[in-house]
């Protein structure tokens, strides 16, 4: 089908993007990758009144590295993180994610920030950011303020974006000293969306792991911190014992949604069979 | 704020100036108002990979980008790439391991390899299968498809 008609503006700077969506609000869409807003205007299932082009705001753009934090701008394309030494030497999990993400035709338009504002559940990079304990930074004409990853997903498709709001940012902290990272899933085709996903970021001394992370996806609603199944194996040597109780606490964590892709119980099952390689890799991996 | 957007682009290395609707994406003014039909529209939401197009060097969905985002922008579509002789082995290898039946897919397949070939080294059919998989071919299956382009990975980058 054929989008339905709107007007189109391609603003300039920053400010200007935060004046229009402020006099716009929920009649106005940001159009950064597209590659999940263009499908719903060809299907008409949104109809804007405005698409408002933040693709050529260069402070949008650009990954980079200060004082042990990343910064990865809203526009970042998924191919430049694909692609990028930064994210692969302080991002593992992050690196380790985006080969899964969608198809090169699509990694080379979609970008991080897009990925995080439509807050797809079935999407990588939210639950990445929740495991490894992202900021996100938002602007508006009222000003700035940064909101953790655990708090910024609210629902299916629901953030806590104001309407007024642009994600301008994330500040990811990168890799430290001891730590590392585990990302699998579960999808029918490559690059799918999965039908189960898991993040392990963790300290890990000899075999014993602290400070875990886990973070599901494609399980509920939005990308879910597992508190139970982390504190599972918080402080403990990695054993065949410890696995079983993180498979076990994962049951508290998750209450996933089934549907005809995959049934809630399938869906459960794969979260635990996925969190119980992933922490195998990363013990195994020193 | 406007329906209507003048936009100046090259497309195959010629210059376009052109009057556009917002709302139309790529390969529908590439199609409609420049004749250029070789881009197809399969699903028109981003699943099928018919709709493939070069832009500013890497490919995208045609059916997800406006042509109002075009503007200032480079555009290869499969005639300039065909015409430019650039992918002939690609496509003599397509018809030697007979890679297409009905060829709806083809110009979205040849763009996606044509990519693929930029790396510049042979790859695995796992990494091959991997790239190819944002296109969709519903005749031949996707083995003669990744045959022909393992060839000229072979032909080109050695055994």
């Amino acid at each position: 089908m054929k989008a339905p008609r709107f007007s189109y503006v391609r603003p300039e700077s920053l400010e200007r993007v935060l004046e229009l969506l402020a006099e716009h609000g929920d009649e106005a869409r940001i159009l950064a990758g597209g590659q999940s807003l263009m499908p719903t205007l060809n299907m008409r299932l949104s109809e804007p009144r405005l698409l408002i082009d933040i693709n050529r705001i260069d402070a949008l753009k650009g990954i980079s590295l200060e004082d042990g934090t990343v910064r990865v701008g809203a526009l970042a394309r998924h191919a430049e993180l694909l692609d990028s030494p930064l994210v692969a030497e302080h991002l593992p999990l992050i690196a380790a994610a985006m080969p899964h993400v969608a198809h090169v035709a699509v990694r080379n338009r979609g970008t991080f920030g897009g990925s995080i504002a439509l807050a797809d559940p079935a999407a990588e990079l939210p639950a990445c950011a929740v495991a490894l304990d992202a900021a996100f930074v938002l602007a508006s004409l009222r000003g700035r303020r940064t909101v953790p990853a655990r708090s910024f997903f609210h629902g299916l498709y629901e953030t806590e974006l104001a309407e007024d709001e642009l994600l301008v940012e994330a500040r990811i902290p990168a890799l430290a000293a001891g730590y590392r990272s585990s990302f699998l899933e579960f999808a029918r085709r490559h690059g799918d969306f999965a039908l189960a996903g898991i993040c392990c970021h963790a300290r890990i001394d000899g075999a014993v792991l602290s400070d875990v992370r886990l973070a599901c996806f494609g399980s509920e609603d939005r990308p879910r911190f597992a508190g139970a199944a982390s504190a599972a194996a918080e402080g403990r040597a990695w054993s065949g014992e410890v696995k079983e109780a993180v498979k076990a606490a994962l049951g508290g964590d998750l209450d996933p949604i089934g549907n005809f892709h995959a049934s809630a119980a399938t869906r459960l099952h794969l979260a635990r069979v996925l969190a119980g390689r992933a922490l195998d890799r990363m013990a195994a991996a020193g | 704020m406007q329906e209507f957007i003048d936009i100046a682009l090259t497309v195959n290395g010629e210059p376009v100036s052109r009057r556009v609707e917002a709302r139309q994406h790529l390969v529908d003014f590439l199609r409609n108002e420049l004749g250029l039909t070789g881009s197809h529209l399969g699903c028109e939401h981003g699943v099928c990979g018919a709709c493939t197009v070069r832009v500013d060097g890497a490919v995208v969905r045609g059916c997800l980008m406006l042509a109002v985002q075009a503007d200032g922008a480079d555009v290869w579509t499969v005639e300039g790439l065909s015409d430019s002789g650039g992918i002939a082995d690609l496509q003599e290898a397509f018809i030697a391991r007979n890679a297409l039946q009905c060829g709806y897919c083809t110009p979205g397949m040849l763009l996606t390899a044509a990519e693929m070939l930029e790396a510049g080294r042979r790859m695995t059919r796992t990494e091959i299968r991997a790239f190819l998989s944002g296109n969709f071919c519903r005749c031949t299956g996707y083995h003669a498809i990744v045959d022909a382009i393992g060839t000229v990975m072979e032909r080109r980058f050695g055994g």
